[in-house]
């Protein structure tokens, strides 16, 4: 048990410096986050200017949530990438037999992985790009430690969602052989359910309480409501509960494709 | 022969000295023995060629896959769809942003989007160059005989881009049915102009990128704030944004002259700046000098390119 719980540490350990290795694409990444986000924001300005208080925020609020979605982009991969290439490429190409054969477990590898991958891009491509929107707009940043631990622990939490996400998406190979349509859908629905092309409350009616259910809320509306103090106390629970079951039921869902997935490969010989 | 020509042109440019002459465009060779130099016509069609043969190539290959198609062509379109739904979204909650109604942001958006798709259903594959450089595969293609940036230009042609043009082009036309525009033969005129300029300055912005993977591979994202930064920042109104914003991409980075500046003379609405009223009509001449300097810094990449050799 230790010593699985090494090997995973070690991966991801590898994941994190895998990523960390490229510098300048890291610096091009930042630069087009913060670009994205000066477009938002002055668009978000000029929404809540018509319409202040608009989805329970205020214009600083507004500001602020484009920041936070700009440096979660990356962390929550809502637009894909990380994995989920990789693995799809080793179903298509069949590597994916020895990978089956390894003593380790599939699912858990590529999150050791992913996390590293992610815990990278929160520090990369997170932080630059907030100092940035802090230095242009004002922002409605918490002052309290506590805060932003909660926030921390939102993000977290969802990352295990996104992941769980991919993890079902790059299983569809299995089905489809090239991924690509199954992975575009996803990055659409991504970027559309969680808050990433606009906050979740400004949504109107049934959509907006559709899309406030639906897993993909956990990786940018919820975390930057938390950052927002939005959610505080019980509710801070509720959300945490609210990721978490999305989390351990797409998981779950994920081990279950992957075990009928697998008895479906055929593995060539030669 | 034209395997020679490409050939000794990039060969030429990494120093082997095959002659003071050779600096006179970047595929043409010094004309010693392999007939007669080839014109900048020739080339054209040359690479005009080499294009539509990778472009079908491609086209075929994803059609192997015909489910895949259908899905990433949907997932194209309905892609750049919730875009728009997001500008209605916000249209369900205010009657009006930065001054301007639905109809007047949808006329901006259509335009802004029909210009990039096409310019991404062109070029869309620039942003692998720097992948290609850094795992040497560029090397292949410099001794091709076809020229490198049709080469690059086609590489992975995907159809499933017209997804973004069809949709900018029906937003357009309901933008066309709600927005009360006094129609002049000059103002009928400029809406095509506009849209095949916009796509050849969005293009250039492609093309220079490119040219920007040669000193940085990883950088590919950067050309990615300009491109698709760009359409996005095209189909708000510039009334939204901050004046040195507008300024920026009027005269330093004219991505204004793709939609902004001549669409608002078409809906009769004012520029934040004080431009003169004949500069709606300057985006052709706008587009082919954005292409011109595009094309000088592929040139000027494409020459500082040095192979690893493995």
């Amino acid at each position: 048990m230790v010593r699985a719980w090494r090997l995973y540490a070690a991966v991801a350990a590898g994941g994190f410096r895998r990523y960390a290795t490229y510098r300048v694409a890291t610096a091009a990444g930042v630069f087009t986050n913060t670009v994205f986000g000066l477009i938002l924001a002055y668009t978000y300005i000029a929404l809540w200017d018509e319409r202040p208080g608009l989805g329970g925020y205020d214009q600083a609020q507004a500001v602020t949530y484009v920041w936070v979605g700009q440096g979660l982009l990356a962390v929550v991969a809502v637009m894909g990438g990380g994995f989920e290439d990789e693995l799809i490429e080793r179903i298509r190409t069949g590597d994916i037999a020895i990978d089956l054969y390894r003593p380790v477990d599939l699912q858990a590898w590529w999150l050791a992985a992913d996390s590293g991958r992610a815990a990278f891009q929160l520090l990369g491509r997170g932080v630059v790009p907030m100092v940035f929107g802090g230095f242009v707009f004002q922002l409605a940043l918490p002052a309290d430690a506590w805060t932003w631990l909660a926030f921390l622990v939102a993000v977290a939490l969802g990352v295990l969602v996104s992941f769980a996400i991919r993890y079902l998406v790059a299983l569809a190979a299995f089905w489809f052989m090239d991924g690509a349509g199954v992975q575009q859908l996803a990055v659409l629905a991504g970027l559309f359910f969680s808050g990433m092309t606009l906050p979740l409350n400004v949504f109107p009616g049934a959509l907006g309480e559709l899309a406030r259910v639906l897993p993909w809320s956990a990786l940018v509306q919820v975390p930057a409501d938390v950052l927002l103090g939005e959610r505080t106390g019980f509710a801070l629970l509720r959300t945490y509960a609210f990721q978490a079951a999305w989390a351990v039921g797409l998981l779950a869902l994920g081990r279950l494709v992957q075990s009928a997935a697998t008895r479906r490969v055929v593995v060539q010989g030669g | 022969m034209a395997d020679l020509r490409e050939k000794r042109g990039s060969e030429g440019d990494t120093g082997s000295g095959s002659g003071s002459g050779s600096d006179t465009g970047s595929g043409s060779g010094p004309g010693t023995g392999f007939g007669p130099a080839p014109t900048y016509v020739s080339r054209l069609v040359d690479g005009l060629r080499a294009y539509r043969l990778i472009a079908w190539m491609w086209i075929r290959s994803t059609m192997a896959y015909r489910a895949s198609f259908a899905m990433t062509l949907f997932g194209n379109f309905a892609g750049t769809v919730l875009d728009f739904v997001a500008i209605l979204l916000m249209f369900s909650r205010v009657d009006q942003l930065g001054g301007y109604s639905l109809g007047e942001v949808a006329f901006l958006y259509g335009l802004s989007s029909a210009a990039f798709g096409v310019a991404d259903l062109t070029l869309g594959s620039m942003d692998r160059l720097g992948q290609r450089v850094r795992d040497g595969t560029l090397d292949t293609l410099l001794v091709r005989p076809a020229p490198v940036l049709a080469q690059v230009a086609a590489d992975r042609f995907a159809l499933r881009r017209l997804g973004r043009v069809t949709q900018g082009l029906l937003v357009l036309g309901y933008a066309l049915t709600v927005v009360d525009i006094d129609w002049t033969p000059a103002k009928v005129l400029l809406m095509p102009v506009m849209v095949v300029s916009g796509a050849a300055i969005f293009s250039a912005v492609f093309v220079a990128g490119g040219a920007f993977q040669f000193v940085a591979q990883d950088a590919s994202q950067v050309q990615n704030s300009f491109t698709y930064g760009g359409t996005t920042l095209l189909q708000y109104p510039p009334t939204v944004f901050a004046k040195d914003l507008v300024r920026g991409v009027t005269f330093v980075l004219p991505l204004a002259f793709v939609n902004w500046v001549p669409a608002l003379y078409v809906l009769g609405l004012p520029y934040p700046l004080d431009l003169p009223e004949w500069t709606a009509f300057l985006p052709p001449l706008v587009a082919v000098a954005c292409c011109g300097l595009s094309g000088l810094a592929w040139r000027a990449g494409l020459r500082s390119y040095r192979s690893t050799g493995s």
